[in-house]
This record gives C-alpha cells, sequence and structure tokens, in this order.
C-alpha cells in the first residue's frame, strides 16, 4: 500500500499565542457559573426516576390489600439467573380471600442473582410482580440481598388496579346462576 | 397401494397413510400408530368409550363401489378407487376400522369442528391456570393453544359451580373446571367397582358430584385425578405443592405388594412431591393403588437411620463382631431388597456359612393391584437363589436355635425382628447386624446399625409376582448418612472375608448372570421399561399366597 505524505499546515499567529482557545475555554467555564446546579448529594438527595424504570423487582397488593400474587411460579420458571424462589401455599377458608386460595408461603429474590431482565414482570398472570424505581440494592452479607416476601411487599406498595378480578368472581359467585 | 393384510389386521388410510391396524381398533389408536395425534377428552384407552367429548371429530370416507354390480367405482382423474367422503364429521373414539376406511384428521371442516367444540368447551371455563394444580399437564390447555380462539366471543355471565368440593379424603374438586368428559365416573364404576359418582342438573348446569350418602374414598380414587383431562380433579396431598413442570419424572416400582405396579417418581432437587401410575399392559394397565403413593413420605420421615461414621468402619465394627461369633450366625434376609441385594445377601450369607431365612409380610389382596404377598420381591430371593422355600411370617425355628444357643449373632437385612416374632429376651441374647433405613425395635437393639436407604434413593429391580423382573431408578440423592444398600453389603462381605464384590449395578449385573441360571442372558441396561418376564417353571410346584388380580390368575387356579 502506498504511503502518502501530508504535508502539516502551519499555524496562523492567532493560533500560536494560544489566547483565542484560552478565552474559548474561559467562556465555557463562565457559562456554568451561571446555569442551575445539576450535581446530586447523593445518599440524601436521589434523582426522579422514570415511570418505566426497570429496577428491583417488588411485590404489590390490590387497592383492598390483597396480596395479587398467587404463586403461580411462572416468574421462578422464567427467570433466566434463577433468582426467585417460591413456596406456594393455601389462603386459609377463614380469610377474606379464601376464593383465591393460593397465595405465596414464602417468596425470595436473591438480589445477588437478578439481573433486571424483566422477565418475571412480563410474565406473571396476576400483575403481581413490578420491576419499580427502587435502584440501589446494598446489604452486607448474602443473606442481606436475599428479598424475602415482607421485604418484596413493603418495598412494593399498593397497584391501583382496575380489574379486581378475583373480587367480580367473588361477587359472581355469591350472585349463582340465573336459574 | 394397499398392501394385502393378514387376516386379523386392517388395511386403513389415514392422512395419505396405509397402515395395517388389528381389527377392532378405533380411528384415534389407529391414528396415533402413525403419529397422527387426535385430540379428545372423554376417550381412554383403558376405559370404556362414550363419545361425549366431541373433541375428537374426524372426516371419513369409504371407497365407492356400484350398488347393482358392487364393482369398484373408479375415479377418471385419479385413476384410483373414488372415496365417498361422508359430509359430516364422525367421532374418532367411536369409530372402529373397517377395511379399506379413509380418514382425514386435518381437513378444514375436522379444524372448524375442533374449533367449534373448543369454544364451546371454554365458555364456562374460568380460566384460572395461575391457581390450577393441572396447568402444565392440562388437554384443555394444549387443545386451547392448537385449536382455541384466543379470545372470547360470550359476553353473558359465566356459570357458577361448586369450587373446593372433599370428594373424599384424597380428592378435591373444582367444578368449573370440569369438562363432563365421565372419565371420572366411568373409571370408578367399571374399574374401581365403586360407583359413587355421577352427573347432576342439566344442560350447562351439569355438575359432577357423589352420590347421596357415598363418598369418594376407595383406594383407587386418585386414579380419578390421574385420568381427569383437566383441573377439576385434584389431590388434596399435592395441592399447591409444586407445579408440575418443575418436577423430574423417574420411573420406579411400587413397593406396596407383589403386583409390582410401574409407577413414576415426581421429584424437585431431591424431594419427592407425588407418585403417579406409569402405563404398563401387562401389570397395572395406567392405575395405581392410593396407598403406594404416600410411600415416598417414608424418605423425609423423622425416625429414619443415619451415621456419621463412615462405611468403612461401620464395616469393619459388623466383620469383627460377626468373625467373633463364627460358626453361630443366622442371616435374615428380605422380600423388600431389590434383586441385586438378595444376591448380595446370599454372598454374604455364603462368606459367614449362616443360614438365611425371610420373612413373609401377606394381608388380604384387593383383586385389583394390591396382592396379597405385601414384599415386592419374594421371587427375587427364590431367582437368586437367596432362599428355596416361600418364606413364613414368624421366625420360629430362628427362635428355637437362640434359646438352644445355637445361634449368637443375627445379620437382619431391614426386617423388624420382633414384629417377626422373636421376643425382646431372645434379642437380648444375641448380637443383631441391622441393615435398613427406618428405627425400630430391631435397630434399638442392634449392637451394629448400617442405614440404608429408601427404594426411592436407590436403582435396582424387583421380581413380581408374575415373575416379570422391572427395574426401578434412583429419583433423589440418598439422604445423608445413609448409605446404598448394595455399597453397604459389599463393604461388610469384603470386611468379612476378604473377598471384593462389585457394588454397582454396572458391574455386580454380569457376576449375577454369571451366577444366577434365571438371570443368565440378561443385564441390568437391557431390561425393558415393562419389565421382563422370566421363566417360572423352576418354582411352579410353589404355594405363592397370591390370589388373582389385574392381568395375574395364580398358577394353580
Amino acid at each position: 500500500m502506498a504511503v502518502i505524505q501530508v504535508e502539516r499546515k502551519p499555524l496562523s499567529l492567532a493560533e500560536r499565542t494560544y489566547i483565542p482557545q484560552i478565552i474559548g475555554g474561559l467562556k465555557t467555564t463562565l457559562k456554568h457559573f451561571f446555569q442551575p446546579t445539576v450535581t446530586l448529594q447523593y445518599p440524601e438527595q436521589r434523582p426522579e426516576i422514570s415511570k418505566n424504570y426497570r429496577g428491583v423487582p417488588t411485590l404489590v397488593k390490590d387497592p383492598n390489600g390483597r396480596e395479587k400474587c398467587v404463586s403461580c411460579q411462572l416468574c421462578e420458571f422464567v427467570c433466566p439467573p434463577k433468582a426467585i424462589r417460591i413456596t406456594p401455599g393455601e389462603i386459609p377458608a377463614d380469610s377474606p380471600h379464601a376464593h383465591v386460595e393460593k397465595a405465596p408461603q414464602a417468596f425470595d429474590i436473591d438480589m445477588l442473582r437478578c439481573i433486571y431482565c424483566g422477565l418475571c414482570q412480563e410474565v406473571c398472570p396476576e400483575e403481581a410482580i413490578w420491576l419499580q424505581n427502587q435502584f440501589s440494592m446494598t446489604g452486607t452479607s448474602r443473606a442481606e440481598m436475599v428479598n424475602n416476601k415482607a421485604r418484596l411487599y413493603e418495598l412494593g406498595g399498593t397497584l391501583p388496579d382496575q380489574h379486581f378480578k378475583w373480587d367480580k368472581k367473588k361477587a359472581a359467585e355469591e350472585h349463582g346462576n340465573a336459574h | 397401494m394397499i398392501q394385502p393384510a393378514k387376516p386379523d389386521l386392517v388395511t386403513v388410510n389415514i392422512d395419505g397413510k396405509e397402515i395395517a391396524v388389528p381389527k377392532g381398533t378405533n380411528v384415534i389408536e389407529a391414528a396415533r400408530l402413525v403419529n397422527v395425534d387426535v385430540p379428545h377428552y372423554c376417550y381412554h384407552p383403558k376405559l370404556a368409550v362414550v363419545g361425549n367429548c366431541r373433541m375428537c371429530l374426524i372426516e371419513m370416507g369409504m371407497p365407492a363401489v356400484d350398488p347393482a354390480t358392487k364393482a369398484p367405482v373408479i375415479d377418471p382423474a385419479t385413476g384410483k378407487q373414488k372415496i365417498n367422503w361422508i359430509p359430516r364429521p364422525q367421532i374418532g373414539c367411536g369409530t372402529t376400522v373397517s377395511p379399506g376406511l379413509h380418514v382425514k384428521t386435518t381437513s378444514p371442516m375436522v379444524k372448524d369442528a375442533r374449533e367449534g367444540v373448543m369454544e364451546f368447551l371454554l365458555i364456562n371455563h374460568p380460566l384460572d391456570c395461575p391457581i390450577c394444580d393441572q396447568a402444565g399437564e392440562c388437554k384443555l390447555q394444549e387443545q386451547a393453544t392448537g385449536y382455541g380462539r384466543g379470545y372470547s366471543r360470550f359476553i353473558e355471565q359465566k356459570n357458577v359451580k361448586p369450587k373446593r368440593t372433599q370428594l373424599g379424603p384424597r380428592v378435591t374438586l373444582d367444578d368449573e373446571r370440569c369438562v363432563l368428559c365421565s372419565r371420572c365416573i366411568r373409571f370408578s364404576r367399571d374399574v374401581a367397582k365403586e360407583d359413587v359418582l355421577g352427573f347432576v342438573d342439566r344442560g350447562s348446569y351439569s355438575t359432577l358430584t357423589c352420590h347421596p350418602d357415598k363418598k369418594l374414598d376407595h383406594n383407587y380414587s386418585l386414579n380419578t385425578v390421574d385420568i381427569c383431562p383437566v383441573g377439576a380433579l385434584t389431590s388434596t396431598d399435592f395441592r399447591f405443592k409444586m407445579r408440575v413442570w418443575f418436577l423430574k419424572q423417574t420411573n420406579s416400582i411400587c413397593t406396596e405388594s407383589s403386583v409390582g405396579v410401574n409407577s413414576v417418581v415426581w421429584s424437585r432437587e431431591g424431594v419427592i412431591y407425588r407418585i403417579t401410575p406409569r402405563r404398563n399392559d401387562e401389570v397395572n394397565d395406567t392405575w395405581m393403588p392410593d396407598s403406594g403413593r404416600v410411600l415416598y413420605k417414608q424418605v423425609q420421615s423423622a425416625d429414619r437411620l443415619t451415621s456419621d461414621i463412615v462405611l468403612d468402619n461401620i464395616a469393619s465394627k459388623a466383620a469383627n463382631l460377626l468373625n467373633e461369633l463364627s460358626g453361630a450366625i443366622a442371616v435374615v434376609g428380605s422380600g423388600r431388597s431389590s434383586v441385586e441385594e438378595q444376591f448380595l445377601t446370599r454372598k454374604l450369607a455364603a462368606a459367614l456359612a449362616a443360614p438365611v431365612s425371610l420373612v413373609s409380610r401377606t394381608a388380604q389382596g384387593d383383586k385389583l393391584l394390591i396382592s396379597a404377598d405385601r414384599n415386592p420381591n419374594v421371587r427375587g430371593a427364590l431367582v437368586t437363589g437367596l432362599v428355596s422355600a416361600l418364606p413364613s411370617a414368624q421366625l420360629t425355628s430362628l427362635a428355637a436355635d437362640i434359646d438352644a444357643g445355637k445361634v449368637k449373632a443375627i445379620v437382619s437385612i431391614g426386617e423388624d425382628l420382633t414384629a417377626a416374632g422373636l421376643t425382646a429376651a431372645q434379642l437380648a441374647k444375641v448380637s443383631v447386624v441391622y441393615f435398613g433405613t427406618h428405627a425400630n425395635a430391631t435397630s434399638a437393639a442392634a449392637k451394629v446399625v448400617v442405614p440404608t436407604v429408601t427404594v426411592f434413593e436407590k436403582s435396582g429391580t424387583f421380581i413380581n409376582q408374575q415373575f416379570r423382573i422391572q427395574k426401578f431408578i434412583q429419583a433423589v440423592p440418598a439422604l445423608a448418612g445413609a448409605h446404598n444398600d448394595l455399597a453397604a453389603l459389599a463393604k461388610v462381605i469384603t470386611a468379612v472375608s476378604g473377598a471384593t464384590v462389585p457394588a454397582e449395578l454396572g458391574t455386580l449385573w454380569p457376576l449375577i448372570a454369571a451366577e444366577v441360571p434365571a438371570l443368565a442372558t440378561m443385564l441390568y441396561k437391557n431390561i425393558p421399561e415393562t419389565g421382563l418376564l422370566l421363566d417360572a417353571t423352576p418354582w411352579a410346584g410353589l404355594p405363592f399366597v397370591e390370589a388373582q388380580t389385574l392381568h395375574f390368575k395364580p398358577a394353580t387356579v
């Protein structure tokens, strides 16, 4: 391959003094003096998180306080790094939610394994598991990094659910058949 | 071209493929032979055909013949015999093959019919798959994938039916999921001979229920759960325990009796969740007693024997004890051991020059899948030469020998000697080496206890009442601190006599084949899944206790 010799352009007088470049730099610096600050004092100040941010997976309750998860274990099945572990259980007959029949006895998500892919949220037929705006998970031991059921509901809070499918089911059961 | 069929075979054409099938076969079974799946709910190969689900609709036709001359009518377009297609679909389960029958299972009419049936079946279905135990093995789910429309046109309110009904001690019914196939009704009536189930109410309000004052509590009730194509009947024991897609299936043999019911053990990460039957048309069809399905609970039971001592040390301790009392030893083998373990028990008895006795365990059989002999492998002891006569329930001669001072040590392979008729005083007189899985009076009195494993934690073979050798495969890892029976027996034999014997199935079987005439041509890996029938003539004269059961007739009757 042929080598092309490129002639270096000689610097002009203004360039050789460096003064225009220094003034240009000072101008940029000066501009930032008068702009609002963007730096957050992180642990005390938290950034605004977008609504569709996919942070730590959490469990949610419906507005009536019923835990939405019915422990179908689809998230456990789909989870690529096998971070989710569920022990299914039956809802006791004296509970107001007994008509839902099934709820998790234990629900653990190992955040050391979780890759925040959101497949659990996508696969959930009950809209019970959500990746919300919690972006920082820290702990000092492996056990601390496993979110148990209580912690997941604490992180998740309530989902403003519009469907109430199980309440409708219960109402239909109480209403009975047409005949 | 149609091949000339054998006299009892009928040649049919399914989706353009010619196949010769036995006379009397229905279209579903014939299609299965050419790997064509005809979806169905109510049809079950081992139950009477009722044809009420209408899912197996197919299009059928017969070769045309001239009504007057009976001469074949040739289609001028193809040059072949014309087929007269019936203009409406027929049910595959209720259609028996006839010579020249042509069947279409993929035509637009068939697809339309299946989609129509599926839409009606799903109209009142609660669609609660997330909480349904059948999810993953549900025929309704499977067929909805192929023939469901994906959305519902039904805007009226769905029917409400009883949910969470306890039909019996082991079966829970959700009537909303029921597709009214009536398999459970036919099973209870025809196979279990306990007619307890039926439909009440009419039309879309039809509901499965128990007859008044009756319960689904016979010992075969869980088979209704197995054959239920949807999630209507579910096992109360397995209810909400684990989703089936997580479970590993391992072929096993039920140890409840000498019938040797073929079973599948469903486990996940070393924990067994349920046991279901495995089809074997020569032994148990597709059925299994309820009592055999709870045997997995012995694996996790609290009274399992374990030991922190390594097996070599246990074996040398046992050998020291036995060598000291050499000449005054008796071996009590077991009809619950596998063939391989019985073979090694015989080797151990030979090394100790000890007589072998076996304990029989009998109870009333149920004429179906529980025989009178509750030891799964007494025939294995006969075949391997461990014993030559049938065992008795009481060890009377051994008791007499202990009292006479002739026997000073007993090696018991999992047999509770007090249950077999020895008194606590007699047991105190002898030194016992006990190989066993669970704690009992004998293990408490034993000088050396070798903790062994249950049938779910090891592989091996049993020989059932038909002299059919059937293999079972390890489903879960052995409990920590318990040892495989073969390894334990081999170590003790080595410690006693210095001779080494193989402790693995792969290396042990050539030795068994060489020394046991009835198993001469066999290897463990070559035994098929449905078992292999052995020649029973050497033991034909023995008075076996079994009465007639499904697929078994005692020789003397």
